[in-house]
């Protein structure tokens, strides 16, 4: 995606420059444009002595869900809303969130493979849960393309074009089920888009989110380490270098 | 074509903890024991990547395939029952341990109150403390008649405490390991509740705080606190569960098998004995019957009642005339609480399932209950269970929980936030059961259980009350923001709140108002037992396992003695 404009926002930068489209960009240019190292290989820092594989250039990471390049993009801004960039490090873009959630879409999650789809279908009460005939592929299918719609008869533009309040006012109208949706509610898609956030920016980056470990680094939480007995019953916070469950060998 | 497999003396369904025990017990004794689970074989091996909180505890890893069956639910009989679709409220296991596998390991005496709930509540506040409409009953056993197997389970697995609680019932025996690790967060905890007049002690671990030779030979390895424990399997073979204790012992007396892949879907009743089992082999479709001179219902809670109703055994019970038994008195538990936002950080990332302090000052009848609107109590207690990022983002109540602010809060409170939680009684109210669903079927064309339940009167004054306790602890803590819980509203089957579901297959010594005597013997056919906690006619405000491992050497005990002699124990 070339961009002949010059002088990028912030926001337009990394929407243009295929973080959020899954072309490859040189370590250097974004570490040096937003403070951090993006991570061309899903993120997994390996612990052994070849060290760190974003030095090879390939990257391990794909789409496996989203064929359209606007609906990941729609999700791929969703998600930065929720979970923004800031001083403190790298939002949901940065964090290869949006490829953790299309990755869930494409398995178990998206298919609903371990729960209860069988009929008949009610709406039911809100203490009884998920009612919907809809798998969440289904779910997030329909409520990217509701965004979108949204944002066409309010803004006159694609959502991927709103100014970041713009964006904020169609969230929060799902949030709060203002939106009308088809075989589920807009407030149970947005609690779906929140916690599959949150599940990419803090989750093992095998799962090809929480790139570079930065959601963990953010949080001051290591990871996996294998004992805290030696430290338990000392004082002080300990800060330490987090590890992937991927650097058992 | 359902084939016959060969006769055994002892079939159990499923084989968690109280399969595990009674397999063991009984094939020590020489027994031939044979365990159906409809799960997978597993063990430590296979818990060595399991540092991973999206795939063990966010998408359940180890927890049942609810695809295959799951329960319908309502909260009164006036609203239309509807599947739990997803894992929510309380976490059901599968595959060998069960929930033994992915528990906590807190393990409490239910305390001697308790089992003579009924007689105690009457004799000090007289017969109208509660409304009718609370089918509160006592256990037809006594403390002191169960010691001796709370004695023996806390030696199987060998339980790490501190012996300081003073309302605890009285022990033949102390504690096999000492206790876990005193933190500077569980200090918190228990510096307050000093300051405030009451008496803190150890969470009883079975992540255990020094490795440890159980009576039957198995070794239990000492805890690393790794934070990895409730919903998780453990890779160091440090948190007591079935697979490293009593399943071994069963397998080394050659007089035990497990079948796996085997889901049990009736019990074969004939006159007023049973004949055995019928089950479906998961892997290829076919179905078996396995006969057995004893069937023993050792699956969870739900699916021991639900065993019953399809195979018919036992008189349904009945709301409107309150007639029947099998159903009556599902109970679950309240959780009244206080979050509390620090200033300082804390490695709440450590920790272990069972780490932390309780008090009890609050719990049972400990506590003069003349001028309040209800009975029981809770335990108090703080947990260092090892807090997850993806499940902990605690911000105060004007932060939004999504956008900058929200990003900024959760992460800046995620090492500075604690909680001191209830676990409320339960008492059985006449409205909340257990029955089958007629319009729902589970994946072998059996119809789903169907619960009815809502909290109660009792329940939200309870809860009320434990808050506030909750609240003012967190405030002597010493939290710059204290939010306690919201009151109680109904309840609700979405969030998780605990997996100590009790009821529906009580024990007592009348079978008008029981289903299995005090052997957890079956008072319609002498040969089936049924153990676990739907045998509690109501629920404490403790951990349900280790009053689940007291009922079940309790009931090897009585399948020993049917096996010798016939007849009813009781």
């Amino acid at each position: 995606m070339a961009n002949e404009k010059k002088g990028l926002s912030r926001r337009d930068f990394l929407k243009t420059t295929g973080i959020a489209t899954g072309s490859i960009v040189g370590g250097g240019l974004i570490g040096g444009l937003i403070g951090y190292n993006m991570n061309d290989n899903g993120g997994t820092a390996l612990e052994e002595k070849t060290g760190d594989t974003s030095k090879t250039g390939t990257s391990t990471r794909g789409r496996m869900f989203f064929s359209n390049d606007k609906d990941f993009k729609i999700l791929s801004q969703a998600t930065e809303r929720i979970f923004p960039e800031d001083e403190l490090g790298p939002g949901a873009i940065g964090l290869g969130v949006p490829y953790f959630i299309d990755n869930r879409l494409y398995g178990n999650y998206g298919n609903n493979s371990r729960e209860y789809m069988q009929g008949p279908f009610f709406a039911g009460e809100a203490t009884q849960g998920y009612q919907s005939k809809l798998t969440r592929a289904e779910i997030f299918t329909q409520g990217i393309q509701k965004m979108e719609s949204e944002a066409e008869s309010r803004f006159d533009t694609s959502f991927i074009e709103l100014e970041g309040e713009q964006m904020d006012e169609i969230l929060t109208d799902f949030q709060k089920d203002k939106i009308k949706m088809t075989g589920v509610s807009s407030a149970f898609f947005f609690k779906l888009l929140r916690q599959a956030t949150l599940e990419g920016a803090y989750a093992d980056p095998i799962y090809n989110g929480n790139n570079n470990m930065d959601g963990w680094r953010m949080k001051g939480f290591p990871g996996h380490q294998a004992a805290y007995i030696n430290d338990i019953e000392k004082e002080k916070f300990m800060k330490m270098e987090p590890k992937s469950i991927n650097s058992m060998h | 074509m359902v084939k016959t497999l060969d006769k055994v003396d002892v079939v159990t369904v499923g084989v968690g903890w109280t399969g595990g025990i009674i397999g063991a017990e009984c094939a020590k004794a020489g027994l031939k024991v044979r365990g159906l689970e409809r799960g997978n074989k597993r063990g430590t091996a296979d818990y060595l990547r399991v540092h991973d909180e999206f795939k063990y505890a966010i998408r359940y890893e180890l927890m049942q395939d609810l695809s295959k069956e799951t329960v319908t639910f309502r909260n009164n009989r006036k609203m239309r029952a509807l599947p739990m679709r997803q894992m929510g409220s309380f976490l059901l296991g599968e595959g060998l341990g069960g929930a033994g596998t992915h528990w906590n390991g807190m393990t409490y005496r239910f305390l001697p109150y308790d089992m003579e709930i009924k007689s105690q509540t009457e004799k000090k506040y007289g017969k109208n403390k509660l409304s009718k409409e609370y089918t509160l009953q006592d256990w037809g056993i006594t403390y002191d008649e169960l010691e001796p197997y709370f004695d023996k389970f806390e030696k199987t697995i060998g339980l790490s405490g501190d012996n300081k609680n003073p309302f605890m019932g009285e022990r033949s025996s102390d504690y096999p390991t000492p206790p876990m690790k005193k933190t500077p967060i569980l200090k918190k905890f228990e510096t307050a509740t000093k300051e405030l007049g009451y008496h803190p002690y150890m969470v009883p671990s079975a992540n255990l705080s020094e490795s440890y030779e159980n009576p039957d030979g198995e070794r239990i390895a000492a805890c690393q606190y790794c934070g990895f424990c409730e919903r998780f399997g453990c890779e160091y073979g440090a948190k007591s569960s079935p697979e490293i204790t009593v399943v071994p012992t069963a397998m080394k007396t050659g007089n035990y098998d497990v079948r796996f892949h085997s889901n049990v879907t009736e019990v074969l009743k004939e006159g007023n004995k049973v004949t055995g089992v019928k089950f479906i082999d998961r892997q290829t479709g076919e179905e078996f019957i396995q006969p057995a001179e004893v069937v023993v219902l050792t699956s969870y809670v739900l699916n021991n009642a639900k065993l019953l109703m399809v195979s018919d055994i036992g008189e349904q019970y009945n709301p409107n005339t309150g007639r029947g038994t099998l159903g009556k008195n599902y109970a679950y538990q309240i959780g009244p609480g206080s979050s509390g936002f620090f200033d300082e950080q804390m490695n709440v990332f450590m920790g272990a399932g069972a780490l932390g302090m309780t008090i009890d000052d609050f719990n049972g009848d400990n506590f003069d209950h003349q001028d309040l609107d209800f009975i029981h109590g809770a335990s108090i207690s703080l947990a260092q269970t090892g807090s997850r990022p993806i499940l902990t983002n605690p911000v105060p109540p004007d932060v939004p929980v999504w956008g900058s602010e929200f990003k900024k809060a959760s992460i800046e409170n995620y090492s500075r936030t604690l909680s001191v939680f209830g676990q409320g009684a339960s008492m059985p109210h006449k409205e909340n059961f257990m029955s089958l669903d007629p319009d729902y079927k589970d994946a072998y064309g059996l119809p789903l259980l169907q619960i009815t339940y809502n909290f109660t009167e009792q329940d939200r004054n309870l809860h009320k009350y434990i808050t506030s306790k909750t609240e003012s602890i967190m405030k002597e803590m010493g939290a710059k923001t204290v939010v306690p819980g919201a009151p109680l509203t109904d309840y609700d089957i979405v969030p998780y709140q605990s997996t100590h579901n009790t009821g529906g297959t009580i024990m007592g010594t009348d079978p008008n108002d029981s289903v299995v005597n005090n052997y957890l013997q079956h008072w319609d056919a002498d040969n089936l037992f049924v153990v676990g906690a739907g045998n509690f006619p109501h629920n404490s405000g403790y951990n349900p396992t280790g009053t689940v491992g007291a009922l079940s050497y309790r009931c090897a005990e009585g399948i020993i003695k049917y096996s010798k002699n016939g007849g009813s124990l009781a």
